[in-house]
């Protein structure tokens, strides 16, 4: 499939492919609105443009695996503010993830939207639009300036889906969204920005970091650990305690918002902007060297702990689930913290494994409340003997989640156990697994009671009357838990592209990978 | 590369500037009828942007400033006009924002005032546009003074046509201080006359460097700073001497409201920037006054305590106003700093937030036509009503949070390189905290007006009329634009601020 893709695409330039990637959802944020009237033809907008979005992503995909770089200047602004795009493999994964679960959740979105006569429909449908065009612009974005201007326009076109309901509890939400996510940026990351601009004259993602940390220049380790703070509390969407709380306040946002904005694409902006900063600005090397990041292993450990703590006490669903996320964030989080070429590879696959596992388990959410209106972990006994596609996709998900074979969350807390274990940090590989077991704690109990507890006023002899989801939204739940199984087999495409990451001249970088790859290559090195 | 051919009238282009709109201004009194006198203010006000920017291109296209001797009297006997990089961006951001309203000013006016007085209005207003245009040109201290008179004097009048009853407070009260202010300002210029025995700004910026050997004209020289200083801040609203300008932006005509953000307080500020620095020399006022450092804090205080001011106002015009003190803070922060980068992004600042707030208040202007008020309880629910209108004015207020993508960014990325020169870090931290608070008013009427339910008052708006429309759209759509291309703002602002830096050395 992807060969007649690429012959489809030929003619065009990566160039090309990186404005169309850009404009296409910006140009169905327009053309949507217009067809305001007839539901059907606006729905088709954003599926075509889903798709025309994903064949771009995936034909550039073999280039970038080809050691193409491409870059693309569109304007400088003002002497170091350029905008400026380039594809590097970790933004590459981004946008393949980003795009690809984009088609599916238009899928998705059309049932539980229609199956649940939601208000605004044609607003909500710009919105994202909107959002997955600065997504695709932060994943490619090639400096700070550039990711930082389409961090903010993330933030702020996700803004009108969390207050959709515009209920008085929706616009509580959206202030403490808007106050957390704006604050965050505006008070520390800009100013990480700006300090790096005047510290070392460059804001460009360049390999093996831009920040010296020997030489005549070198910069203390006290600067590049405050520097770092910075920018981790201050890239907010990574969600690291204490800036998690807009997390679980956006679920008030109808759940297809949920699942691909805060399971996928504003939440892994945050983490992917962490991983691409400590990587490209920063650079594993100076960061292990000066032990710079040692206090982010630790407070992204707590974080990995308490969040699944906290989850554990959740009964609402989604709540439990965005507590969940959080925990799982700082998964990524820890695994850019230590700094080792393994625990950089786990990190960005799990970037990757998360958004299959989540977006699964938000869209069994979302389908419970479509079919049946429920919230509540408390109501949900037996529900998988009316709901059992929903219920059997949950728990795919949940073991992905959870890192058991075969599914693909293995492999990302494979590698994140052996990075810190490279980095030196055994705590943090004990970290990893007791999250498992916590994982297991507060998601497999919901699985348990959807299938073995008995249906509440139902008598236990006589079967069950099926009741599912829109079958919009069972199709995309089936393709999803289908992502995660496959993910565990067909792993290599994506640590093909990881292994590409130009992590500086770091010799045992090779190695560390060398010996657990299942390829088994790093010839792209 | 000059875009237009004047002819014979290009040697007498900073002339024209000045005494287009104030003919303009003494041919409509004559007219009775407001639309009439609304058509030759169009026509003057239009042309004058179109003059600026021709000088504009003349300067940055020579390197050299453009003088201009009146009745070619050579300077210090005769007064000279002096355009330079500085002060023909400013003119060209004034009379830009000057052209831009009009064609919005005809229903704004014909709704909010009685009929006679309309063609007084349009008189007013061409009066104070040629008095700020005045200031910015002229290379004269006192002259200085005659233009800052000759824009207060017609500004009191636009206030007090507002239809609020309390305008005529809000306009007296303007009146006492603004008047307090330029009795300060030409105090200080008599000293200096005294001490140097000349009024022409590069005259006497020679003289003063000799004469502040004697200890006696020294002292005389000081307190000529310090009146000049004080009595501009209070014209310029810089905190806490702002007291008078919430309520005059506030009960003042929609369209006044909108010029007089813009512009008003950008030509004070221009004229302390060029007595502070091209007259005075930081050299003196650095050592001998600690006049940066007591900017420096007043322009703190104005960016977080008036910030915090507009969070808690319940009438839009009003947060406004407020907004407008802190960041009039915001530009003193990049003078008091003094260096290229923060002088870069205080100049940029003044086209930028000009363009912004003149958009902002250019919407509530439209929403006070439709509905008659312009309080957040009668406000509620109209952007379901007038999206149009209102969507300007989220793009608008996105810029003053200083979100990238808008001008706004560009001023504070310098303001915070500036910070960063000047080795202040701390003010760093301050310049993006203060834009947070700025995040919550705007926040704040963002939800009003779009997720509330529509007050009984919106509930039966309809779309703002195009006339309106078009140059609020304009305006909002170059808060976007001009967050990408910098070439006419942070890069003349540059050009300015080199030679304004370099003066000192």
């Amino acid at each position: 499939m992807l060969t007649s893709l690429t012959s489809l695409t030929q003619a065009y330039t990566s160039q090309e492919l990186i404005i169309a990637a850009l404009l296409i959802p910006a140009v169905a944020a327009v053309l949507i609105p217009v067809f305001y009237k007839i539901p059907n033809l606006r729905e088709l907008v954003t599926l075509v443009a889903a798709v025309a979005l994903a064949m771009c992503t995936w034909s550039l995909y073999p280039r970038i695996l080809a050691g193409e770089v491409p870059e693309l200047k569109v304007w400088e602004v003002a002497p170091g503010l350029e905008l400026a795009f380039k594809i590097e493999p970790l933004g590459m994964l981004f946008a393949l993830i980003a795009s690809t679960l984009w088609i599916v959740n238009s899928i998705y979105s059309i049932g539980y939207m229609r199956g649940n006569n939601e208000p605004r429909q044609t607003q909500f449908y710009v919105c994202f639009a909107v959002a997955l065009s600065s997504t695709m612009a932060l994943a490619f974005s090639a400096n700070l300036f550039t990711m930082f201007l389409a961090y903010e326009a993330l933030t702020l076109s996700t803004y009108p889906l969390v207050t959709h309901k515009g209920t008085p509890e929706a616009m509580k939400a959206g202030r403490v969204y808007m106050m957390l996510l704006i604050g965050t940026s505006m008070v520390l990351f800009l100013p990480a920005v700006i300090l790096t601009w005047a510290l070392t004259g460059s804001m460009d993602f360049t390999a093996g970091g831009i920040i010296p940390a020997d030489g005549a220049n070198a910069l203390s380790p006290l600067v590049i650990g405050g520097l770092l703070a910075l920018f981790v509390f201050g890239i907010g969407k990574a969600a690291v305690m204490p800036m998690h709380f807009w997390l679980p306040a956006a679920m008030v946002a109808p759940t297809p918002v949920s699942a691909l904005l805060h399971a996928v694409a504003v939440v892994k902006a945050g983490v992917f902007s962490i991983l691409k900063v400590v990587v490209y600005i920063f650079g594993i090397e100076t960061l292990s060297s000066t032990n710079a990041n040692a206090w982010i292993v630790y407070l992204a450990s707590f974080c990995v702990l308490l969040a699944s703590i906290i989850a554990m006490n959740q009964d609402n669903l989604k709540a439990r689930l965005a507590y969940s996320t959080v925990s799982q964030l700082s998964y990524i989080v820890l695994g850019a913290a230590l700094a080792s070429a393994a625990s950089i590879t786990g990190g960005a696959l799990h970037i990757l494994m998360h958004a299959f596992a989540k977006i699964t388990l938000f869209f069994c959410a979302g389908a419970i409340y479509v079919a049946h209106h429920k919230t509540e972990v408390s109501e949900l006994d037996g529900i998988g003997k009316k709901m059992p596609l929903t219920m059997f996709a949950f728990m795919i998900a949940t073991l992905s989640i959870i890192g058991l074979p075969p599914f693909g969350g293995t492999w990302s807390k494979w590698f994140l156990a052996l990075g810190s274990l490279d980095a030196n940090y055994q705590f943090a590989c004990a970290v990893f697994m007791i999250s498992s077991l916590l994982n297991i704690a507060y998601l497999m109990p919901i699985v348990s009671r959807a299938f073995f507890k008995p249906l509440p006023g139902h008598p236990e002899d006589k079967p069950v009357a099926i009741a599912e989801a829109p079958t919009a939204c069972l199709i995309a739940i089936t393709i999803t838990m289908l992502g995660c199984i496959a993910l565990f087999f067909y792993v290599n495409p994506a640590l093909e592209l990881i292994e590409m990451v130009d992590l500086g001249n770091r010799t045992d970088a090779a190695s560390a990978l060398n010996g657990v790859a299942p390829t088994g290559g790093t010839n792209g090195r | 590369m000059s875009a237009l051919n004047w002819g014979a009238a290009e040697p007498h282009l900073p002339i024209l500037l000045v005494m287009t709109p104030i003919f303009g201004a003494l041919f409509s009194t004559f007219l009775r009828r407001g639309v009439l006198a609304w058509l030759l203010a169009l026509i003057v006000t239009l042309s004058l942007p179109l003059m600026s920017i021709t000088l504009l291109l003349k300067v940055l296209e020579t390197g050299q400033p453009i003088i201009y001797k009146i009745g070619n009297w050579d300077a210090p006997f005769g007064i000279v006009y002096k355009v330079d990089q500085l002060s023909a961006y400013v003119l060209c951001v004034i009379s830009f924002i000057g052209a831009v309203i009009l064609p919005y000013a005809r229903r704004s006016i014909a709704a909010e005032i009685e009929e006679p007085a309309q063609s007084w209005y349009i008189t007013m207003y061409l009066l104070c546009l040629g008095g700020l245009l005045g200031i910015v040109i002229t290379g004269d201290a006192f002259n200085a003074f005659v233009f800052l008179e000759i824009s207060s004097l017609s500004t009191y009048v636009l206030i007090a046509l507002g239809r609020h009853r309390r305008a005529l407070l809000a306009s007296y009260q303007y009146l006492i201080m603004g008047t307090i202010g330029a009795t300060f300002y030409i105090i200080g210029v008599g000293l200096l006359y005294l001490v140097t025995g000349t009024l022409n700004f590069d005259d006497l910026s020679q003289r003063l460097s000799t004469a502040v050997a004697d200890p006696g004209m020294r002292n005389a020289t000081l307190t000529a700073l310090g009146f000049i200083v004080v009595g501009l801040a209070l014209k310029l609203a810089l905190f806490p001497m702002h007291v008078w300008l919430p309520n005059a932006y506030a009960y003042a005509p929609s369209v006044a409201t909108a010029f007089l953000a813009g512009t008003a307080t950008k030509a004070a500020i221009y004229l302390l920037i060029r007595v502070v620095f091209s007259v005075f020399g930081t050299a003196l006022s650095v050592e001998a006054l600690p006049i940066p450092d007591l900017l420096l804090v007043l322009s703190l205080a104005a960016m977080f305590l008036a910030s915090f001011s507009a969070v808690f106002e319940n009438n839009a015009k009003r947060m406004l106003a407020y907004s407008s003190v802190a960041q009039v803070g915001y530009i003193m922060l990049g003078v008091a700093l003094a260096n290229q980068a923060s002088m870069t992004g205080a100049l940029a600042h003044i086209a930028n937030h000009a363009i912004m707030k003149t958009a902002l208040f250019l919407a509530l202007g439209a929403v006070f036509y439709r509905i008659g008020s312009v309080l957040y309880s009668d406000m509620s629910g109209i952007g379901r009503k007038m999206p149009l209108t209102m969507a300007a004015f989220a793009i608008a207020g996105i810029g003053l949070m200083g979100t990238p993508g808008t001008s706004g960014f560009i001023s504070k990325w310098y303001l915070a390189i500036g910070a960063i020169d000047a080795g202040l870090y701390s003010v760093v931290f301050m310049i993006v905290a203060s834009s947070l608070i700025s995040v919550v008013y705007i926040g704040r009427i963002t939800e009003v007006v779009w997720f509330r339910e529509p007050s009984p008052a919106a509930a039966t708006a309809k779309e703002a009329p195009l006339s309106m429309l078009i140059p609020l759209w304009l305006l909002a759509g170059l808060t976007v634009y001009l967050g990408f291309d910098t070439r006419l703002t942070a890069d003349v602002s540059a050009k300015a601020a080199d030679i304004l830096i370099g003066g000192i050395r």
